[in-house]
């Protein structure tokens, strides 16, 4: 009962959704050049769907490519942020700084550094844009971690390396993990950034372009449609890395 | 019988901003083996310092810290160490928690056997049938119980002991206290024990040690002669014997605390 009500509320809530959709353009009558209806898109994908699947591909494995990038890299950042104030206090203004700065700016530099070099380009940016709450996360776990729990090893006569491994690291899984849910999400927005303004771009993102261009409009909403898709296999993806590695954390309820 | 644990001479300040804060000043005590020193003192006078002195956690500005005829230079494996607030690795079951310092002290002893000494102790401590639960559903007290046992799982020479009762309730106190009984009569280790309270330190403690505040030194070391015979029951608190140990000890501390001048001798 309890599984078949974790399946049955989203997908309701889709559903309804969808319905609002249909609902609302109907009712306005609006022509599908100002909004396409949920019932406009079957013919959208039936017309284009090995470009979807090809498409959905190459947008998948340079988002989740980018997403490794800033994993290895974020976590690295935020264990020198983690274990050295010196660092902390060098590195959050930059990081802030480069945060801050709207990454679409970014997509013309990085053309012009690897000319033509469109896959690395667009896994370099979705890295750039999602390795930020990784580094931050994992700084603060490690940083507020209580002394008594480094007290228990260090009274052992523990190395630096095993209070990490047994202590520090697993101890800040779950802000990872909190932090990757987010990252997810941004890496996929830096994919689409550079395939939609690339002018050869690949992907989803040249896909909607090619909609736009040819006045398709059910074709531009078909692609939103498949990239909230994606992204919503790859969040459920790191869920369910999050229960196997750091389910611990997860209360049991009432 | 040798003084497993002596402190001589430690003076220690730490750094602050506002210059050197001096926390412990000539402090010189002894613990012998196998005994049980409660040591009690006013807020803010370098309790907590003088466990991680023990520990090797710490190195004092002068003076010297010696256990087993060992100068106390770094951490070292013979100690065991339980907090005030008892964490536990939320990511692992209790037994888990408890075979912690065997990971680190004896990496090569068999799994079976690790097991096998933890759950001797969780069963002491009244946990057997826990141990597979994880520290989340454990009330502060059982937290505590697990942790004790955590503290000596790796059979140390010496346990040390931050205020472990502080943060539990009267009554789960009293039942803790019993089972810190029950833990030496079958586990030869030495205790030092910081508390504040004043019934504890007398319970459990075989001599209690008053520091002064701070910087603290050690200003009066009583010896307790519990009353009755056998194990100390709980009722023996409430003996005239026992009221009278606790009122020099008031009267230790308030001298300690500066609101009363020591009594010409």
């Amino acid at each position: 009962m309890d599984k078949l009500q974790k399946i049955l509320v989203p997908v309701g809530a889709i559903v309804v959704f969808t319905l609002l959709w249909e609902l609302l353009v109907w009712a306005n009558g609006w022509p599908d050049y100002v909004m396409a209806s949920p019932s406009d898109l079957p013919q959208a994908y039936e017309w284009f769907w090995n470009l979807f699947l090809i498409g959905s591909w190459q947008t998948l494995w340079r988002t989740v490519a980018g997403l490794m990038l800033a994993v290895i890299f974020g976590t690295g950042l935020g264990m020198i942020m983690g274990f050295s104030r010196i660092a902390r206090d060098a590195l959050y203004p930059l990081l802030v700084g480069f945060n801050a700065i709207p990454k679409a700016t970014l997509v013309p530099v990085l053309a012009l550094l690897f000319i033509g070099e469109h896959n690395f380009n667009t896994v370099l940016m979705a890295f750039l844009i999602s390795f930020f709450p990784i580094a931050v996360s994992v700084g603060i776990g490690l940083s507020t971690l209580e002394p008594e729990y480094r007290d228990i090893l260090r009274s052992l006569g523990a190395s630096k390396v095993t209070i990490f491994l047994k202590i520090a690291l697993p101890k800040t899984l779950p802000e990872f993990f909190g932090a990757l849910k987010v990252s997810v999400t941004l890496a996929f927005i830096g994919t689409n950034l550079v395939e939609i303004i690339s002018p050869h771009g690949r992907g989803l993102g040249a896909l909607f372009l090619s909609g736009q261009t040819n006045s398709n409009y059910p074709l531009m909403f078909a692609v939103l449609i498949a990239l909230a898709v994606l992204g919503i296999v790859l969040y459920y993806a790191v869920v369910a890395l999050e229960k196997i590695f750091a389910g611990w954390a997860e209360r049991p309820q009432g | 019988m040798t003084n497993l644990i002596e402190i001589k001479g430690v003076t220690h300040a730490y750094r602050t901003p506002n210059g050197p804060l001096p926390v412990l000043e000539d402090l010189t005590l002894s613990v012998p083996e196998g005994e049980f020193a409660a040591v009690v003192g006013p807020s803010g006078c370098g309790k907590s310092t003088l466990t991680r002195l023990v520990a090797g956690l710490m190195k004092p500005d002068t003076g010297e810290v010696w256990l087993h005829g060992e100068r106390v230079r770094s951490p070292r494996k013979t100690v065991g160490m339980a907090f005030q607030n008892p964490v536990m690795l939320e990511w692992r079951t209790i037994l888990e928690n408890v075979i912690l310092p065997l990971e680190i002290v004896a990496p090569s002893m068999p799994r079976a056997q690790r097991r096998a000494r933890a759950m001797e102790l969780l069963e002491l401590v009244g946990l057997a049938g826990f141990e597979n639960k994880r520290p989340s559903e454990f009330s502060g007290g059982m937290r505590q119980r697990a942790s004790l046992c955590r503290a000596i799982v790796h059979r140390p020479d010496v346990l040390i002991m931050d205020e472990p009762f502080g943060a539990l309730d009267a009554f789960t106190r009293e039942d803790l206290w019993q089972t810190m009984h029950a833990l030496r009569a079958q586990e030869p280790f030495t205790a030092v024990l910081i508390t504040h309270d004043l019934r504890e330190s007398v319970y459990l403690g075989d001599q209690v040690i008053v520091l002064s505040g701070r910087p603290a030194t050690t200003q009066y070391v009583m010896d307790v002669k519990y009353p009755g015979t056998g194990p100390r029951q709980l009722d023996g608190l409430y003996t005239p014997e026992c009221a009278t140990m606790l009122a020099t000890l008031r009267e230790q501390i308030q001298i300690a605390q500066g609101r009363v001048a020591p009594k010409e001798a």
